[in-house]
């Protein structure tokens, strides 16, 4: 009897010591859980998830608490309310999340005025880190892929002259930006900008498309945001026998997106993108993560590019709390994330000390067809790839 | 003959999405003119019927026409259901209740859609003979914009024909018309008008099915293309099969052309050739005028 | 004509009618709340201006909906008419000051509001629907073309709104000032609607509204009625947009958008349209349901939010209030014959 009353008060004893030891940090999370962007959130959402599933060991002694909070929509105005109240009435030490660009841009004041470090989990606005002193980014700009691409199909694919078409909203506009400049700085000619519609609905592309044949460019850039507009692109290269008309589909990642890539089926087949992630990339560490997420998720299901920027964002978030050690004062996690280095599933990435944002490598991949499925073929790579937008300070990023 | 190429593309391209546009609509635009009432849910059916299209394809392994036959009766059975039970009590209310019951029931079917299947897009697979392109003598094109066109050329022939050689096509013209003088005549308008409804909804749902290589399919799609599809009703005029019929092929044709040419301004073209003609003719192009 | 005779003043509808105007009991209570929420809760205040702001933008639907009787899906033309022009100003350095700067959002939003009306209110029924739709909708457009001086989709951010008098800064983590300064407005606004409302232009609104046909038999100009009337409702959400630019420090397309206009319309005829305080009830439950079911259970949100409408249209077309309405009309007639 008394043995197991002093076992008994020997392990409430050792529970309480330990919870007591558990230092808790909060991060505050906002993402469009509901609304257009749903399917988006949720990839993130995993991805944050999916990385403290797998390395609580980083994690202790520390307990990270995610308090997560709906925006609905990319317009801004919710997106300012959800970090506002995460930051006085839940007091968290951290602000993750960010999928659309607005919702960036219009929390910059509050996060400035808020002091607290803001990782940015998937927005892409290239001059967005210069809006607050305080946002990190661990996802990428749309600079890294399209500026890469740019100079990719002049030397690798050989191509002199290229259409655009792209979206027309900023993301679009800067990927347009970024092409442009590299692939014409290095000799190739840009022939015709096709704006293809808005962000909203997905448009019928028959028209644009047919214009870009037209006028026989050797490549074909696209930019649409990733989903259905992705897959309507490429349903509608196939259906105007673009690819036999020797039209290459070159285009940023987000058009061969891996949660939809098996959906567009044979029609993927031979479209060249320039992307930071995807599913098929071969090293260990993206190995054992695509593993572990069909694992916990579904055999069927696979991350993406906005899962694996969630999945680094809190290796990040991990790494700054380990290193102050619970206590999370703005500037030392600044500091703690300058020059950061993390072996991701997209290979080494690293924070830039000056700008924030993220450096790392970008594969030009092929689409083939192998065992049945789509399977992205890495040909080609460069590594430590810096947004060059903020690095040559053009365009947008150029002071002001 | 360049110049001739190009404008057949375009008048194509134009032409297929048109068809679309039209085949959704009439059901909208019969149902208006017939009873007066706002329908905003009409995208909803249109959507639910495209994704009993698409899950019967994927699910049963039902091939595409069959799919297509299933999802026009399931969807006009559920029309029947709803109007009976719920439609049929605003008859009388003011276009404000009939807008926001509408919006509320619209509401209802994409949040059941996204809780029951999820908010993503639904492929839908096309039999391998409906891709790729077709040799049309001077240029090849899309094989599933030809067979949309010959389709909405038959459906708008079909119409055509059942409301000016049918008793019931009379008896829908006639309350379009006249409705207090058709009930003076004993034609029953409330039985008139469940047929009528389930009719339109059963052709959204093949709209919707039909249309969904080009308009995709995913729950907001009944609130995404909404507009569109009131612009052809209101341009066509309510209760105008023909009308719907030109007015469809109008947006599409110049949807598609401005594109193509103007891509930048392309949306906002459209709004304000639509305030244009509404202005100019408030019944629509070929609506009866309002005494 | 008959003469009028002794007595008739004091005869109950006479009264009834006489006293429409005067300030009830109850009245002050609405702000009274308001004034408690700031100091109840501090936390709470970034949501509580965004509450303000549309039921300023709710009151303004009402004039035209619930009292001229005009159905239309596209007010938002006006608060984003509103909002930009603050936006545009403050951004390019033109202008900054609040209070003058909500006066010309004003007087803009009154200028498309006017234009507009002139052209759109011959029609009535479907055509005016899609009429104000497309208007709103064209204008959505022209924002996200004009992008180098709108900002296109990503909008203005960091407007730089000089601070209220001078004194009082916008403080955008701690919106103490912006919640202040967005009730004082509100109830500025409030009383000028109020003041219209139960004026002979007032009354005559609600004839039209009513028989619009015998109205026009009365030889009321009625077209200039609804015009005017359109152009302070418009006047009125311009100001909701430009506050909203202020206190937001932001402006971005949704301020143009369907979504916008579509939930004002919602929460007026939730609350109760054509009774004035119908906007404040319908703001207050929507957005306080909006904003704690979709924290618990997202998509449920929208298919309540379904629901509810089905069932207001179906049974409860007087909105909440209209609710309240019958029951104290009820307990009034049992209090009367017990």
């Amino acid at each position: 009897m008394m043995k197991r009353i002093v076992a008994v008060a020997v392990a409430a004893l050792a529970m309480t010591t330990s919870w007591a030891q558990a230092q808790e940090v909060k991060v505050g999370v906002n993402l469009p859980y509901t609304g257009i962007g749903a399917e988006f959130a949720q990839l993130v959402d995993r991805g944050m998830e999916l990385y403290l599933k797998l390395n609580a060991d980083k994690v202790r002694p520390y307990k990270i608490t995610l308090i997560k909070r709906d925006v609905k929509d990319p317009g801004g105005a919710n997106a300012k309310i959800a970090v506002q109240e995460l930051l006085t009435q839940d007091n968290v030490d951290i602000l993750a999340g960010w999928i659309y660009s607005p919702n960036a841009i219009a929390s910059a004041p509050i996060v400035t005025a808020g002091k607290k470090l803001a990782v940015i989990m998937n927005a892409g606005t290239a001059q967005i880190t210069n809006m607050s002193p305080y946002y990190v980014r661990t996802s990428f700009s749309m600079w890294h892929a399209g500026y890469a691409l740019g100079e990719a199909a002049a030397k690798l694919l050989n191509a002199k002259t290229a259409v655009v078409g792209y979206t027309d909203f900023p993301p679009g506009k800067d990927s347009l930006a970024a092409f442009k400049k590299s692939f014409e700085g290095t000799g190739g000619k840009v022939i015709d900008e096709i704006p293809m519609g808005g962000a909203g609905a997905v448009p019928d592309f028959t028209p644009f498309f047919q214009r870009a044949k037209d006028k026989k460019p050797d490549v074909f850039f696209v930019f649409v945001p990733a989903g259905d507009h992705a897959a309507a692109v490429v349903k509608t290269y196939a259906a105007l026998g673009m690819r036999d008309a020797g039209i290459k589909l070159i285009g940023p990642g987000d058009i061969t997106q891996d949660t939809k890539l098996q959906a567009m089926g044979a029609a993927a087949v031979g479209l060249i993108t320039m992307h930071h992630y995807h599913a098929d990339l071969d090293n260990p560490e993206n190995k054992r993560f695509v593993e572990a997420w069909k694992k916990e998720y579904g055999a069927t299901t696979t991350p993406d590019f906005m899962a694996v920027g969630g999945y680094d964002g809190m290796a990040a978030i991990v790494h700054v709390v380990q290193t102050l050690k619970g206590k999370i004062g703005v500037e030392q996690a600044l500091e703690a994330l300058k020059g950061w280095k993390f072996a991701s599933p997209r290979g080494p990435i690293s924070i830039d000390p000056v700008t924030r944002d993220i450096v790392m490598n970008e594969y030009l991949s092929e689409a083939v067809m192998k065992d049945g499925r789509v399977f992205q073929k890495v040909i080609g790579k460069i590594d430590g790839v810096k947004d060059a937008c903020k690095e040559q300070k053009i365009g947008p990023c150029a002071p002001k | 003959m360049i110049f001739g190429i190009d404008v057949a593309s375009m008048l194509l391209g134009g032409v297929a999405a048109g068809m679309v546009l039209f085949i959704v609509s009439v059901g909208l635009s019969v149902t208006m003119g017939l009873m007066g009432f706002v329908n905003l849910a009409h995208g909803g059916f249109a959507m639910l019927g495209g994704y009993a299209i698409a899950l019967a394809m994927k699910h049963w392994g039902l091939g595409f026409v069959p799919a297509l036959v299933f999802g026009f009766v399931v969807t006009a059975a559920a029309s029947v259901l709803l109007e009976r039970l719920l439609y049929a009590r605003l008859y009388r209310a003011t276009e404000l209740d009939q807008v926001l019951f509408t919006i509320g029931l619209v509401f209802m079917m994409i949040a059941s859609v996204t809780l029951l299947i999820g908010p993503e897009n639904q492929p839908l697979a096309l039999p391998a003979i409906l891709q790729g392109q077709i040799n049309l003598g001077i240029t090849q094109y899309r094989t599933y914009s030809v067979v949309l066109i010959v389709v909405g050329i038959v459906i708008v022939g079909g119409l055509w024909l059942g409301f000016e050689r049918t008793q019931i096509g009379a008896q829908i013209r006639a309350a379009v018309d006249n409705r207090r003088m058709a009930e003076s005549l004993g034609i029953n308008i409330a039985r008139l008008f469940t047929i009528t409804f389930a009719f339109g909804s059963g052709m959204a749902a093949l709209g919707g099915g039909l249309g969904a290589e080009f308009l995709g399919l995913d729950p907001q799609y009944a609130l995404k293309y909404l507009v569109y599809f009131l612009i052809v009703v209101a341009v066509g005029g309510l209760g105008r099969v023909t009308g719907v019929f030109y007015a469809a092929l109008l947006i599409g044709v110049l949807d598609f052309v401005l594109k193509k040419y103007v891509p930048q301004g392309g949306t906002a073209f459209i709004y304000a050739l639509t305030i244009l003609l509404l202005l100019w003719r408030p019944q629509g192009l070929f609506g009866a005028k309002v005494t | 004509m008959t003469p009028p005779q002794a007595g008739w003043a004091e005869h109950p509808a006479a009264l009834a009618l006489a006293g429409r105007h005067r300030v009830r009991v109850w009245e002050p209570i609405p702000w009274v709340l308001a004034l408690t929420f700031y100091f109840a809760f501090p936390k709470h205040l970034g949501f509580g201006t965004e509450l303000l702001v549309t039921i300023l933008f709710a009151i303004s639907l009402d004039l035209v909906l619930g009292y001229a009787g005009i159905v239309t899906l596209g007010h938002a033309a006006f608060f984003g008419a509103g909002a930009y022009t603050v936006g545009m100003l403050a951004k390019q350095g033109i202008w900054n000051e609040p209070v003058t700067g909500l006066i010309l959002a004003a007087l803009v939003a009154a200028a498309v509001g006017l234009g507009s009306g002139l052209v759109l209110l011959r029609t009535h029924g479907l055509t005016l629907l899609m009429l104000t739709l497309c208007t709103m909708a064209l204008l959505e457009e022209a924002a996200n073309l004009a992008h180098d001086y709108t900002g296109g989709f990503d909008g203005l951010d960091s407007l730089p709104i000089a601070p209220l008098f001078g004194v009082f800064e916008f403080n955008p983590l701690y919106p103490k000032t912006q919640y202040l300064y967005v009730l004082t407005v509100l109830f500025v606004c409030f009383v000028f609607v109020r003041t219209v409302v139960y004026s002979p232009f007032g009354q005559s609104l609600t004839g039209i509204r009513e028989n619009m046909l015998r109205m026009h038999a009365v030889g009321a100009p009625v077209r200039g009625r609804l015009v005017l009337c359109y152009a302070l409702s418009a006047a009125i959400a311009g100001v909701a947009g430009g506050i909203w630019a202020q206190a937001n420090a932001y402006v971005n397309l949704g301020t143009l958008g369907l979504d916008r206009a579509a939930t004002v319309l919602i929460i007026l005829v939730l609350g109760g349209y054509g009774r004035l305080y119908g906007a404040f009830v319908g703001a207050v439950a929507y957005m306080v349901l909006s904003h704690f079911l979709s924290k618990i259970y997202p998509t449920a949100w929208q298919l309540g939010l379904g629901l509810l409408l089905v069932v207001i249209a179906l049974f409860a077309r007087n909105g909440i209030l209209g609710i309240a309405e019958a029951a104290v009309r009820r307990l009034w007639t049992r209090h009367a014959t017990s």
